[in-house]
C-alpha cells in the first residue's frame, strides 16, 4: 500500500473504530471485538509503514492547508516511528487487559471509555507523525481532551477534582506557554517545519533561547517537568488501563516525544550545545528526576508510587535531551521504548491487585505474592527493567543516556542517574518483597472480590484476561534487550 | 428561471440584498398566520443569504462594487458599496438567518403566545433588512436609518421574551434608553461631518476628512461616533444593555441577535476609523492606543471573569461575549493589517461560535424549560446531540485546536507578537485559560452531575438540532481549513487600510 496513504490510515482507523464502538455499544462483545480488530489493524500498519522506513522510505502527506503556511502535514520520520510502534503496539495488549479490568470491576459507561480510547490512540499517533509543530500542537490538544472523560471516568467528586487538575495542568501550560513558544518561533524562523538541525540557527537572539526553550519545556506539561507534575499524579484517578496506556505509555511519553521533537527538530542539538541555552534544563530536570523519587517512596497508594516513578522517569529523557549529545538523545528516545515496556506492565499489575482483592495501599498488600505469583513475577520482571538490571530493557536507554552525560564530561549527572537508580530499588523492590516475604494478614482477608471464595491457601489471581498482558509486557523488557541493537539504528540518523 | 432574467438581476443584487427582506416584512404583517409567517421569512432568509454569497464571490474576483440607489449617482443619491469588509459581515448576517429561521418554528412556537408569531417574524425581517442595510450602504446617514430600523426592530425582539419572563421588558427598555443614546451620538457624529466636509457619502468622506487632522470639528466627531458605536457594540464599560437583552430575549432572537447585531456595529466601527478618519497621528490615533486597547484588554478579561460567576447559562454568554467583543476591538485597537485580520477573522467566528451556543440553549430551553446550571445537569445522557453540540461551541470558545476559535486566536496573538506586545498575548491567553473555567463548569454539570430527581427529557427535535449542527460543524469546517476565511480577512484588512475600499 502507498506510505503516504496508510499514513493517512493510522489517524482515521482508530476513529473509524470509534465510530464502529459507538452502534456496537449495546452489545458488549461485538463492542470489544471492534477494538481488539482496530488495535490489531492500527499495528499492522503502523508496522508496514516501519518496513517502509527501515528501507528508506519517507512517507508524507499533507491532509488540510490550516491556515496559509500552516498546513496539517504528517512526515515519518524515525523518533515518531519508535512512538507509534509503542503505543500501537501496547494498545493491543492494553485492550485485552482493558476488558479483563472493565468488566471484572463492573464499571460503567464502558462504550464511552472505548470510544475515547480510540481517540486518543488517533490523537498520538498524530503527535507521532506531526510533520511539523503546528500538526504536533493540534494533535496534542485533542489528546488532552480526548483523555479527560477517561480520567473523570469514575465521576465521583474525587474523580472531578483530579479530572479538573488534569485538565487544568494540561491546557494552562500548553495555552499560555507551548502555543506562545510556537508562535514566537513561526514569526522568528517563518516555518514550523521539523528540520534536521533545527530552524532557529540565526533567527533569534541566543540570550533569548533560554527562554523560549523554557516556554517549550514548561509549556509541554504532559513532560511533567516539576513544578507542573501535578496532572500526573491526579490523573491516576482514572481506571487503571487508562494509567497504564495513557498515563504510563500513550500521554506522557507524547510529552518526552514533544520535548525531543523540539530539541532535535526545532532547536537542533548543535545549537542547543554550542549557547548552552539548555544548562538550565539540566538543573531542572534532574530536581524533578531526584525529587520525585524521593516522592515515590512515601506514597503507600501504590498507583501513586508509581505515577511518581513515571514523573522521575520521564526526567530522564528531558535530561538526556538537555544535554544535546548524541548519546543523550539516542538514550533519551530508547527510554520512551523501555519505560513503557517496564511501567505498563507496572501499571497492569497493580490493576490486577485492585481487581482482584480490591486493594490499593500498598501496607495492605502483605503476603499476596505468593497468592498471585504470576502478577507479582512480571511486577518484579518490570521493576528490574526500570531500575536498569540486565538481561533487561531498561538497562540500556540508562547505558545511552549515562554515556550522554559523559560525552558531556559533566559527571555529576552520571552521578544523578546513578542515585535515581538506587531510589527506584528502594521503592519499587519493597513491593514485591512485602508481597512473597511477609506473612498475610489473618485471619480473612477483608477483600470484596474475593468475598465470596473462602480464605484458602490456593491462588487467587485475577481473571485471565488481567494476568496474561502484563506477562506479556514483562516478556516484552526481556526481548526488547536482545533487540535494542535495531531501535538504536532504527534512531541512529536523527542525531548524524 | 432563464439565463437572460439572472443576468438582468445580478447587477442589482446590492439593492435587492436589502430590498428583498424590507418589503418583505409587511407582507410578512399582512400574512397574519404564524405558521405562514414562518415558511415566508425563512424563504426570505435563504434568499438573502444566496444574495450575499453571490456578493461576495463577485467582489472576490471582480473588486469593489458601487451600486447607485435609484439611478441617482452618488454626491446626490445614496450609493451602495460592497468590497471584501462587508461582503463577509453580509454573509454573516444573512447566514446566521438562514441557519435560525429553520430552527425557530418550534422554539418560537414554544416560547411565545401565538397571537404574536406573525409580529416577530416580522420584527425579525425587518431586523434582518436593517442589520443588511446598514452593511451595504455607502451613506454616512443612511447607516444611521438602518441603524434605527435595526435597533427598533430588535427592542421587539428582545421584548417577545415577556411570554416567559416579565424581565424581558426591563431588559427591552434598557436595551432601548442605551442603544437611543448610542445612535443619537452616532447621527451627532455624522452631522459635524457634514458640517465640515459638506458630504455625506462614505468614499468621498474618506477623500475629504483625512486632510482635515487637526480640525477640531473632525476630533468631536470621531470621540462622538467611537462612543456611540462602542455602545451599540457593548464595548466594555457601555456594555451593561447586553447580559439582560441577551438573556431574557426568545432564544431565536438571541442567537440572531448575538451573532449578528454587535458584530454589524463592530464593522460600522472598523469603517469609519480606517477608511473616514484613517488616521495617522495626533488625537485620533492615539485614541487606539490609549482608549481602545486598554478597554478591550479590561472587557477580556473582566467580562470573562463576570462570565465564570453566572448561574444563567445565556447570562454567561451573554458576558462572554462582552469579553469576546473586546477581542475584536483589541484586534482594531492594533491598527495593522495583522490585527485587523485577526478581528475580521474574529467577527466571522465568534458568529459561529455564539450562534451554535446559543441555538444549543434553546434546545435546551424546550425542553427542559430551563438554561441555567441545574438546569443543565445530567443533560450528557439526556441530550446528547444537544450537549455534544454545545460542548464542540464551547471548545471554540476557549480556543481549542481544530475550532475556528483557535484560528482566531492564533492570528490574535500572531498580531501583538508581531508588534512585539508580549503583555497583550499574555492577557490574551489568561483570558483564554479563564473561558476553560467557565466552559467547563457546564461540562461538569451536564456530564458528571446526575439530572434532577424525576426529570425526563428527550432529545430536541432534528428541525432544531440541523440547524444547530449545521453551525457547529461550520465551527469545525472553518477551523479545520480556515485558509479562505484568513483570505477574505487579509483582503478586507488590507483594503480598509489602503484608504479607499
Amino acid at each position: 500500500m502507498n506510505p503516504s496513504f496508510l499514513l493517512a490510515v493510522t489517524l482515521l482507523l482508530p476513529l473509524v473504530g470509534a465510530v464502529f464502538m459507538a452502534l456496537t455499544g449495546g452489545r458488549p462483545n461485538v463492542r470489544e471485538a471492534v477494538t481488539l480488530v482496530t488495535a490489531g489493524l492500527l499495528a499492522a500498519s503502523v508496522f508496514a509503514l516501519l518496513k517502509d522506513v527501515l528501507a528508506g522510505g519517507q512517507a508524507a502527506a499533507t491532509l488540510v492547508e490550516v491556515a496559509p503556511g500552516l498546513p496539517l502535514h504528517l512526515q515519518v520520520e524515525p523518533l515518531g516511528m519508535l512512538f507509534a510502534c509503542v503505543a500501537s503496539g501496547l494498545w493491543i495488549i492494553n485492550s485485552l487487559y482493558s476488558i479483563g479490568y472493565m468488566r471484572g470491576n463492573g464499571e460503567q459507561n464502558q462504550t464511552r471509555f472505548y470510544i475515547c480510547f480510540a481517540i486518543a490512540i488517533s490523537s498520538s499517533m498524530g503527535i507521532a507523525f506531526a510533520g511539523n509543530m503546528f500538526t504536533l500542537f493540534i494533535f496534542y490538544e485533542t489528546l488532552t481532551l480526548s483523555t479527560y472523560p477517561l480520567v473523570a471516568h469514575k465521576g465521583t467528586d474525587e474523580a472531578k477534582r483530579g479530572a479538573r487538575v488534569y485538565l487544568g495542568l494540561l491546557m494552562g501550560t500548553s495555552i499560555g506557554f507551548q502555543m506562545v513558544a510556537i508562535i514566537w518561533t513561526w514569526i522568528a524562523a517563518g516555518t514550523l517545519d521539523f528540520t534536521v538541525g533545527g530552524i532557529l540557527r540565526d533567527k533569534i537572539d541566543p540570550t533569548l533561547l533560554p527562554i523560549l526553550l523554557a516556554l517549550y519545556m514548561f509549556g509541554i506539561g504532559k513532560a511533567a517537568l516539576m513544578p507542573f507534575h501535578r496532572w500526573l499524579p491526579s490523573a491516576m484517578v482514572a481506571p487503571t488501563p487508562v494509567s497504564a496506556l495513557l498515563h504510563a505509555v500513550a500521554v506522557v511519553k507524547a510529552g518526552v516525544f514533544t520535548v525531543l521533537k523540539v530539541i532535535v527538530y526545532i532547536f537542533g542539538i548543535d545549537l542547543l550545545a554550542e549557547t548552552g541555552a539548555s544548562q538550565w534544563l539540566i538543573g531542572v530536570a534532574a530536581f524533578t528526576m531526584l525529587a520525585a523519587s524521593l516522592v515515590a517512596m512515601t506514597k503507600d497508594n501504590l498507583k501513586a508510587r508509581l505515577a511518581y516513578s513515571t514523573i522521575s522517569q520521564l526526567s530522564y529523557i528531558v535530561l538526556g535531551a538537555a544535554l544535546a549529545t548524541s548519546f543523550g538523545i539516542l538514550g533519551g528516545a530508547l527510554h520512551i521504548a523501555t519505560h513503557a515496556m517496564g511501567k505498563i506492565t507496572l501499571f497492569m499489575c497493580a490493576g490486577a491487585i485492585y481487581v482482584a482483592t480490591h486493594k490499593t495501599e500498598i501496607s495492605q498488600m502483605d503476603g499476596l505474592g505468593r497468592k498471585m505469583p504470576f502478577t507479582y513475577a512480571a511486577f518484579l520482571v518490570g521493576s528490574l527493567s526500570i531500575i536498569g538490571l540486565p538481561p533487561l530493557a531498561g538497562v540500556w536507554s540508562k547505558w545511552y543516556l549515562a554515556m550522554g552525560a559523559v560525552e558531556t564530561g559533566v559527571w555529576m549527572v552520571v552521578a544523578f542517574y546513578m542515585i535515581s537508580s538506587l531510589l527506584n530499588v528502594a521503592y519499587l523492590i519493597p513491593v514485591v518483597a512485602r508481597g512473597f516475604f511477609r506473612p498475610s494478614p489473618n485471619p480473612v482477608p477483608q477483600s470484596v472480590g474475593a468475598a465470596a471464595a473462602p480464605a484458602k491457601d490456593g491462588l487467587e489471581e485475577a481473571p485471565l484476561l488481567c494476568v496474561l498482558p502484563p506477562c506479556l509486557t514483562a516478556a516484552g523488557c526481556v526481548i526488547l534487550f536482545f533487540y535494542a541493537d535495531e531501535v538504536i539504528d532504527l534512531l541512529r540518523p536523527i542525531v548524524s | 428561471m432563464t439565463g437572460p432574467t439572472l443576468s438582468g438581476i445580478i447587477p442589482h443584487l446590492p439593492a435587492l440584498q436589502v430590498v428583498v427582506p424590507l418589503l418583505a416584512a409587511p407582507i410578512c404583517f399582512l400574512l397574519r398566520r404564524g405558521s405562514v409567517c414562518w415558511g415566508f421569512a425563512t424563504l426570505v432568509s435563504w434568499a438573502a443569504f444566496a444574495m450575499s454569497l453571490m456578493l461576495l464571490e463577485a467582489v472576490l474576483t471582480d473588486g469593489t462594487i458601487r451600486y447607485a440607489m435609484g439611478g441617482w449617482i452618488a454626491p446626490w443619491g445614496i450609493e451602495y458599496v460592497v468590497d471584501a469588509t462587508n461582503a463577509i459581515v453580509l454573509v454573516i448576517v444573512s447566514g446566521i438567518g438562514a441557519a435560525v429561521m429553520p430552527y425557530a418554528r418550534r422554539s418560537v412556537m414554544a416560547e411565545i403566545p401565538a397571537s404574536q408569531h406573525g409580529l416577530y417574524y416580522t420584527a425579525y425581517l425587518l431586523c434582518l433588512a436593517g442589520l443588511l442595510g446598514v452593511t451595504i450602504t455607502g451613506d454616512a446617514f443612511n447607516v444611521f436609518v438602518f441603524l434605527e430600523i435595526t435597533s427598533l426592530s430588535s427592542y421587539i425582539l428582545v421584548s417577545a421574551g415577556a411570554g416567559m419572563d416579565r424581565r424581558a421588558l426591563t431588559a427591552a427598555y434598557n436595551y432601548l434608553v442605551l442603544g437611543t443614546v448610542g445612535a443619537t451620538f452616532f447621527v451627532i457624529g455624522v452631522g459635524l461631518l457634514y458640517m465640515v466636509t459638506g458630504t455625506l457619502n462614505i468614499i468621498d468622506l474618506s477623500e475629504r476628512v483625512p486632510a482635515l487632522q487637526d480640525n477640531r470639528t473632525v476630533h468631536v466627531a470621531f470621540a462622538f461616533i467611537v462612543v456611540g458605536m462602542g455602545l451599540k457594540l457593548a464595548l466594555f464599560p457601555l456594555h451593561t444593555w447586553l447580559p439582560n437583552a441577551y438573556t431574557y430575549a426568545p432564544s431565536t432572537g438571541t442567537a440572531f441577535l448575538a451573532a449578528t447585531s454587535t458584530k454589524v456595529s463592530v464593522y460600522v466601527l472598523l469603517r469609519f476609523l480606517f477608511v473616514v478618519f484613517a488616521p495617522s497621528y495626533g488625537f485620533m490615533a492615539l485614541t487606539l492606543d490609549y482608549v481602545l486597547l486598554p478597554l478591550a484588554l479590561i472587557a477580556m478579561v473582566a467580562a470573562t471573569i463576570a462570565a465564570i460567576y453566572q448561574y444563567n447559562i445565556k447570562r454567561l454568554l451573554a458576558y462572554s461575549s462582552v469579553a469576546q467583543l473586546g477581542y475584536m476591538v483589541l484586534g482594531i485597537a492594533y491598527g495593522s493589517v495583522e490585527g485587523l485580520t485577526a478581528a475580521i477573522l474574529h467577527l466571522f467566528n465568534h458568529a459561529l461560535m455564539k450562534g451554535a451556543l446559543f441555538l444549543a440553549l434553546g434546545c435546551i430551553m424546550l425542553r427542559v424549560g430551563d438554561v441555567t446550571m441545574r438546569g443543565v445537569q445530567g443533560l450528557g445522557r439526556q441530550m446528547p446531540w444537544t450537549m455534544a453540540a454545545f460542548v464542540t461551541g464551547g471548545l471554540s470558545l476557549i480556543g481549542v485546536p481544530l475550532t475556528v476559535g483557535f484560528i482566531s486566536k492564533w492570528y490574535l496573538i500572531t498580531a501583538a507578537l508581531d508588534d512585539g506586545r508580549w503583555p497583550i498575548a499574555v492577557v490574551i491567553l489568561a483570558s483564554s485559560l479563564l473561558a476553560i473555567i467557565y466552559v467547563w463548569k457546564i461540562v461538569e454539570a451536564a456530564y458528571l452531575k446526575e439530572p434532577p430527581a424525576g426529570r425526563v427529557v428527550r432529545e430536541a427535535p432534528l428541525s432544531m438540532l440541523v440547524p444547530t449542527w449545521v453551525l457547529v460543524l461550520a465551527n469545525i469546517g472553518f477551523g479545520i481549513s480556515a485558509e479562505y476565511t484568513v483570505g477574505v480577512a487579509r483582503t478586507a484588512a488590507i483594503g480598509l487600510l489602503g484608504g479607499t475600499p
